[in-house]
């Protein structure tokens, strides 16, 4: 059983790029007019609050933020006879006219962010939805890109690419786990 | 931790849990009632049949309307307005709604077992929404969930509930439900409407509604079931008033925070006085809206996909 598993961001690494997609956010939304921040469950919800703090440090405003839980608009449910807790969605603001940037750790198949925008369409008609995340890992299954990247990371299928988090792991770090299966 | 039943028939059979799961879940289902857009698209292409044997406002709405936020197609009937009136049997029935392929068939019937019977019978998820005076397990689960977004917790409080213990269904899966979750239950009702054998599910009993309320956080009061009234278990319904209406005049025996529940409908003036029914302690209406979030709980994790 191999076990090979590579830290390809530390913790510095992830706070360094936050920081600068806070800036990207703000250049290329000219501000912080009608901002609002949405975490996809879980690991988004932490990226958003971060960025948050981030954005209210540099303009020092804040940008309100929810939680959005997406797993009653998956596209594979009807398939599995698990059905996945569902979280709690939190988004205590009305997204009509508001720019909405979606926040998550990791961008794969894009299906995620498919289910996320159809999720916020059902909440009102934000102007515009970007999408930052930690990490891009490529393999795209739907035509979504994001507007704002921390890493771009090549990865192969039967790897594992994991975000871990001190609010919900105890450390801040990026790791490709080898699927011990392979 | 998932469900891997495919009815839901009673609380009885049910695990700690497997309640909590259900619990948690509601939870989260109660935001999208709350949305201008009440509807997501979960159990799109799935029907549900909403199959009532008798009477009922609350029950087949919230089920109904559950199914609908859930974008599930859902279908009433009701035995006065089918092939019931016709003759046709129970089985009859179920086997040509089997036919048309739904996926989960809720179930009222007078007779205690009919779901039983009806879920071994067919391939369809069975929900119980209450079977003769044996489990109504919905409205446990609508319950407990209202006790404990009031309350933060289930264990250790004390529960009095009141009424016609004995043709309650309401009070058996009650009953069932807070005592696995670690609640003490206290019923309280005349001696004809106290069934036998009730201390063996591990209640204690009492034969004054000011007894069985003292210093509980939570009182039940079940619905006096006025089309009983001929089977002589109570003499008036003004004598049953005098003994076990809840009002001002007792509610301050119980917790200073007390919550009082009552599963509707309600008969004004006979279990519970109108200023209690719509005062500050009541959460009947709570319960309603609960009620909608715990249904669709049950109907998403019921609904799999390929077995």
């Amino acid at each position: 059983m191999k076990n090979k598993n590579r830290v390809v961001m530390d913790a510095e690494g992830i706070d360094r790029s936050l920081t600068r997609i806070a800036y990207e956010i703000l250049e290329k939304n000219k501000g912080l007019d009608d901002l609002v921040l949405i975490g996809i469950r879980t690991g988004g919800i932490y990226l958003a609050n971060r960025l948050q703090r981030k954005i209210a440090a540099i303009e020092g405003i804040e940008a309100p933020s929810g939680i959005l839980d997406v797993t009653l608009y998956r596209d594979d449910l009807q398939k599995t006879n698990k059905k996945p807790r569902i979280g709690k969605t939190d988004i205590a603001f009305s997204l009509d006219d508001r720019k909405v940037v979606l926040v998550d750790d990791v961008l794969f198949t894009g299906r995620t962010i498919r289910a996320a925008m159809d999720a916020l369409i059902d909440f009102g008609r934000p102007r515009l939805i970007q999408l930052a995340v930690l990490i891009d890992r490529g393999h795209r299954e739907l035509p979504i890109r994001a507007d704002f990247v921390g890493k771009n990371l090549p990865s192969s299928l039967w790897e594992d690419v994991s975000v871990k988090l001190t609010e919900k792991d105890g450390v801040d770090e990026v790791v490709i786990e080898m699927d011990s299966e392979e | 931790m998932i469900l891997e039943r495919k009815d839901i028939l009673g609380i009885k059979e049910l695990s700690k849990d497997e309640i909590l799961l259900i619990l948690d879940t509601a939870d989260s289902f109660i935001e999208i009632s709350t949305r201008e857009i009440k509807k997501v698209p979960t159990l799109r292409g799935k029907t549900v049949i909403n199959l009532f044997y008798e009477a009922s406002t609350r029950t087949r709405t919230s089920f109904e309307i559950a199914g609908k936020r859930l974008s599930a197609d859902t279908i009433n009937i009701s035995a006065s307005t089918s092939s019931v009136v016709k003759g046709e049997t129970l089985l009859d029935t179920a086997r040509n709604l089997e036919a048309m392929n739904p996926d989960v068939i809720v179930i009222r019937h007078s007779a205690a077992g009919a779901p039983h019977m009806l879920a071994g019978m067919v391939r369809q998820s069975i929900i119980n929404a209450g079977d003769g005076a044996h489990e109504h397990p919905t409205q446990a689960l609508l319950d407990m969930m209202t006790i404990r977004a009031k309350k933060g917790r289930l264990e250790n409080l004390n529960v009095a509930i009141v009424g016609d213990i004995a043709h309650s269904r309401v009070a058996r899966s009650n009953i069932y439900g807070l005592k696995k979750m670690g609640a003490q239950v206290a019923v309280a009702g005349p001696a004809t409407m106290i069934p036998r054998d009730i201390e063996q599910m591990g209640v204690s009993v009492h034969s004054s509604l000011d007894e069985a309320i003292k210093e509980v956080d939570v009182i039940m009061m079940l619905r006096i079931q006025i089309e009983r009234q001929h089977q002589n278990i109570f003499p008036s319904l003004r004598e049953y008033a005098q003994r076990f209406c809840l009002s001002k005049k007792n509610i301050s025996l119980a917790k200073k925070d007390v919550l009082v529940m009552h599963p509707g409908p309600i008969n004004r003036g006979v279990e519970i006085s109108p200023d209690i029914a719509d005062g500050p302690y009541s959460v009947i209406l709570d319960q309603v809206t609960n009620g909608v979030a715990v249904r669709m709980a049950l109907l998403y994790l019921l609904t799999g996909g390929k077995a």
